[in-house]
């Protein structure tokens, strides 16, 4: 067998299934009804970001942007956090008040491994954008943010969203993120804990991913 | 039943809202050999309110029993009957949503299925002048109160083709709304399907049961006296098990609700 | 097929083999050598936990789909939209698969395609023999996240097979394996158990594969779902490979895309050091753009969730961030068939929400194992008869297992004509009665088959006003002779007694309407 005898054959077969579709170009042949990248009309982008992730059952708060670290380490005390890992590019503030607060902080440099990872209580990340619509935190992993295993395997997420950062639905939000798609970077669209309705369909927040989320959407 | 009949009808309705319309009435098969009140109901209503009605005799079936089991080259000549049936009139009405559907979604793909382009423009036109009783009297009539008179409490099935394929809309809800005398109760879960499905009842007995059951409990949950819709087999269908169970509520077509008047009753 | 009214009781025939098993084994048998729809369909209504569980479930995940997608006011133009983008893709499958390959590649991905599934395993097999390198014992394994592709393409046997364990991450597919069941649902799929039935599972079974469940479990919901945090913790902790599908698949980039839930497949697809990503080809997508049409119409339709809790996206291998090693096998396995017919192929535009199967009343009387496929429903029963062809029994009975209602089509999110299709695929499997009927000659002539016969009987009547107003004539002659006598009829002989047997019918009426008409008509309408 041969992979590359396969692909000849499913290309052919598509060419030969296909013979009835003209030879324009697909987007002449069939046009899409849709402008992309619209915003949404929303009275109050923060309000409505909050009200959907409040329907997570995740945390929410706004604070200052002076008043962000206090608020990191009082969240982290709320969920009995001891442990922290506080990524590369996270707010120097923030990383010396943790650390002042006495909790354990690894800068996961050199990475910790999946066990010490699991071991850790908490991560403290920031964002590169969100949807307020859909409640939804997007990451695209860069400063601040982590690799992707940092904000998953701990039980507890703390999640720094800027104001600005804040589109008013999924396609304005798609088109703030595409840049970093194009770039490879890995992407992760977060909304709420990790839920599962599995069993009867009865949502269960927190399955394999931090089963609390918290965000703090900080204002001016 | 408080049907009149055509030599006791009631006065047209104030405006004669049909006054110098002749409609073509497609009886369908089954209302024709087994359920005849409801033809007999909307051509008593329709010239109730002025319209001239003529049955074309040589209609049959919209065919759709045959096409929905998947039998298109058979259900091409019962196409070309209806089109040729009914190709002159300006007005083709009946009393289903289901066949109206079926003459509405199908028949262009059948003639399409012939290879027939000549079938394909008589369908064409024929299809563009079908209706469903509850479009024909609110779209082309105009009218809502059609001066029925019902003094009973009823609940309505809005059966899946008269909803999904036709497209009726609220009409009959609000055709119902306006007779004069009755009380309209809401049906849990109305827009489920009552299992019925043609040949699926046959091909598929115990889930086609099970489906009826859970639309004749609904219907008994609501202590109507009648059930109303506008397609006779799904009455059959959810009837039969509420006769089985002894329920006393009543099966009616919609044109026999609104074909009732206070003179009759 | 698997029973849900007692807890799982091991197959007779796989007890033998189980000592040299790795995972529990599934029930015995293939899919498509299922019993016809209504055979299986009367066998799953005499379950009534399971109907219970259905009724439940269905109704609950209907309302929230229901309340979610009129939340957005243009939403029948993002339906618009998902049908438009799908069909452009498929109608050009060729030119972005292509491109898709390219952009993979670029991104550092092997791309591997595969005509069937017995090619997609060996490729699967192969890559993951080279991954585990020399691993012994339990090494030899895999986590998965939930895939439909996996599933019908059955990989987690092709694994056993090999000596390497699959292992299920989704808890409810969690629940399925365990239970040696099959899933009865593409996104629910262990919806047929209740939290007895999943406690008892967990309990008995957990322990046998990796770490028990706790002590004393009860049947909380919550309680369940932290059992399976804790047994499979420890799977992903040590897990060096990783299978995946992909909900979409970006042209433009090489971006795959992963939605999901419970942050299992975000944990496969992070910790793993290979990702094998399977992946049919009709789940191109041409840009990164057409995802905001794709993200907000899935997990309304699917969960009846405005955003699903996890959604992954990836390009190629990050440095220093998640596998290192990844690969994307492209499954055909009928898929060419289906875009072959102008008609079928509307089916292929299916992103696997469920949202038909949700609605459908169907599916929620008899489950998904009536089916006889990974795909149960409306869809199931539109795209498995195309993916596999017409001519097991199971695949000519599933096109028939719809009543026509239609509310499939009313929910998919990219407008598959689901009940149009249903038809089409009646007529195709009437073709296909007929041509046998045709080969078999003589045969045939001596057997007819019944149906097509009855039906051009009765085609000849319906097609001709003669013998359509003679019948009815005929058929009014039974209410006369009957009049006065009964009300109603009780039970009649076959086929009539699938009807009867739990309805009654009224005696037919006295006078047809066309006789009445005639009697009180003139042909001009007027009265006489």
């Amino acid at each position: 067998m041969s992979t590359s005898e396969a692909r000849e054959a499913i290309l052919s077969r598509i060419r030969t299934a296909l013979a009835d579709v003209p030879g324009v170009p697909a987007a002449e042949d069939t046009p899409v009804p849709w402008t992309y990248g619209q915003p949404r009309v929303l009275d109050d982008v923060i309000d409505r970001f909050e009200d959907r992730v409040v329907d997570y059952r995740a945390g929410f708060e706004r604070c200052s942007a002076s008043d962000l670290p206090n608020r990191v380490v009082a969240a982290l005390r709320a969920h009995g956090v001891t442990s922290t890992v506080l990524p590369a590019g996270l707010d120097a503030a923030v990383v010396d008040a943790v650390a002042g607060a006495g909790l354990a902080v690894s800068r996961d440099d050199p990475p910790l491994s999946r066990q010490q990872l699991d071991a850790t209580g908490a991560v403290v990340t920031t964002c590169a954008t969100a949807a307020a619509e859909t409640g939804t935190i997007m990451m695209d992993h860069g400063p601040g943010q982590g690799r992707r295993a940092l904000s998953l395997v701990p039980d507890v997420h703390l999640c720094i969203v800027r104001a600005d950062q804040v589109a008013t639905d999924v396609p304005e939000a798609v088109a703030r993120i595409a840049g970093a798609v194009r770039d490879q970077r890995p992407i992760t669209w977060i909304s709420g804990g990790s839920a599962t309705s599995d069993i009867e369909l009865s949502r269960v927040e927190g399955v394999h991913g931090p089963r609390t989320l918290h965000v703090l959407l900080v204002e001016g | 039943m408080t049907i009149t009949s055509p030599t006791t009808q009631g006065r047209p309705a104030a405006g004669a809202a049909g006054a110098g319309k002749t409609v073509a009435l497609f009886s369908t098969c089954a209302n024709d050999v087994m359920f005849p009140q409801a033809p007999m109901a909307t051509t008593q209503l329709l010239e109730r309110l002025g319209c001239r009605v003529v049955f074309p005799k040589k209609q049959t079936c919209c065919g759709q029993p045959l096409v929905n089991t998947g039998y298109y080259d058979e259900t091409v000549p019962i196409v070309r009957n209806f089109a040729e049936t009914f190709a002159e009139y300006d007005y083709v009405v009946a009393p289903s949503g289901s066949c109206v559907g079926a003459v509405r979604h199908q028949h262009q793909m059948l003639a399409d299925h012939a290879g027939d382009a000549g079938l394909r423009r008589v369908v064409d036109g024929v299809v563009a002048r079908t209706y469903d009783i509850s479009e024909f009297l609110i779209d082309v009539l105009g009218v809502e109160d059609v001066g029925a008179y019902f003094p009973h409490v009823v609940t309505y099935h809005p059966t899946c083709h008269s909803m999904r394929v036709a497209h009726v809309g609220d009409r009959p809800m609000r055709l119902l709304q306006a007779v004069r005398g009755i009380t309209i109760r809401d049906l849990p879960d109305a827009d489920r399907c009552c299992g019925f499905g043609g040949t699926f009842s046959l091909k598929n007995p115990d889930v086609s049961v099970a489906m009826a059951a859970d639309k004749a409990r609904n219907v008994a949950s609501t202590g109507a006296e009648y059930l109303v819709a506008g397609d006779n087999l799904c009455l059959l269908n959810i009837s039969g098990v509420l006769r089985r169970q002894h329920s006393g509520i009543l099966p009616i077509h919609i044109a026999e609700v609104l074909a009732s008047t206070e003179e009759a009753s | 097929m698997s029973k849900a009214t007692q807890v799982p009781v091991r197959r007779a025939g796989h007890t033998d083999l189980e000592s040299t098993r790795r995972t529990p084994a599934p029930p015995a048998g293939d899919l498509i050598d299922s019993p016809r729809f209504p055979v299986q369909a009367k066998v799953e209504l005499g379950n009534p936990v399971q109907r219970k569980n259905l009724h439940h479930a269905m109704t609950t995940i209907r309302a929230k789909r229901t309340k979610v997608a009129a939340e957005l006011d243009n939403w029948e133009d993002l339906r618009l939209a998902g049908e438009a983008i799908k069909n452009r893709t498929l109608r050009h499958l060729d030119q972005y698969l292509v491109q898709l390959e390219e952009s993979l590649t670029a991104a550092g991905t092997t791309v591997h395609w595969a005509r069937d599934a017995q090619e997609a395993n060996a490729i699967i097999v192969g890559l993951v023999n080279e991954a585990l390198g020399d691993a012994e014992g339990d090494a030899r394994e895999v986590v998965k996240v939930k895939s439909m592709a996996t599933q019908e393409i059955d990989m987690n046997e092709a694994l056993e097979e090999a000596g390497i364990a699959a292992w299920e991450t989704d808890l409810a597919e969690l629940i399925v394996q365990l239970g040696h069941d099959r899933p009865s649902h593409i996104l629910v799929p262990a919806i047929h158990r209740n939290r007895s039935e999943v406690r008892e599972i967990f309990l008995e079974e957990m322990g046998r594969y990796g770490r028990p469940a706790p002590e004393g479990l009860d049947t909380e919901p919550a309680n369940l779902a932290g059992a399976a945090r804790l047994h499979l913790r420890e799977k992903f902790l040590r897990a060096k490979v990783a299978i995946s599908g992909a909900n979409f698949a970006v042209a433009e980039t090489g971006t795959l895309v992963v939605v999901e839930s419970e942050g299992n497949g975000r944990m496969c697809l992070t910790l793993a050091e290979t990702l094998i990503s399977v992946v049919g080809i009709e789940k191109v997508l041409p840009t990164v753009e057409d995802l905001e049409v794709f993200l907000q119409l899935l997990p309304r339709s699917s969960t009846g969730e405005r955003m699903n809790p996890y959604t992954s996206l990836w390009t190629g291998p990050t440095a220093g961030d998640g596998p290192q090693t990844m690969h994307v096998v492209l499954i055909d396995n009928g898929r060419t068939k289906v875009l072959s017919d102008p008609k079928g192929r509307e089916a292929l535009r299916c992103i696997r929400c469920s949202a038909c199967i949700n609605v459908c009343p169907v599916y929620e009387k008899v489950g998904g194992h009536a089916y006889g496929s990974v795909y149960p429903g409306p869809i199931g029963s539109v795209l498995t008869p195309q993916l596999r062809g017409v001519t097991s029994p199971v695949d000519a009975s599933l096109p028939y297992a719809s009543t026509l209602c239609g509310a499939c089509f009313d929910v998919c999110p990219v407008r598959i004509p689901l009940p149009d299709l249903l038809v089409h695929m009646r007529h195709k499997v009437v073709e296909g009665k007929k041509a046998k009927a045709e080969a078999d000659g003589l045969k045939g002539l001596l057997h007819p088959h019944a149906e097509p016969a009855i039906m051009k009987a009765t085609a000849q009547v319906l097609s001709s006003p003669k013998l359509w107003a003679a019948a009815t004539a005929a058929g009014s002659l039974g209410g006369k002779a009957l009049k006065g006598r009964v009300a109603k009829f009780g039970p009649l002989p076959w086929p009539l007694s699938k009807w009867t047997n739990a309805r009654d019918v009224p005696i037919p009426p006295t006078e047809s309407f066309r006789a009445w008409y005639a009697r009180t008509h003139h042909e001009d309408g007027s009265l006489k």
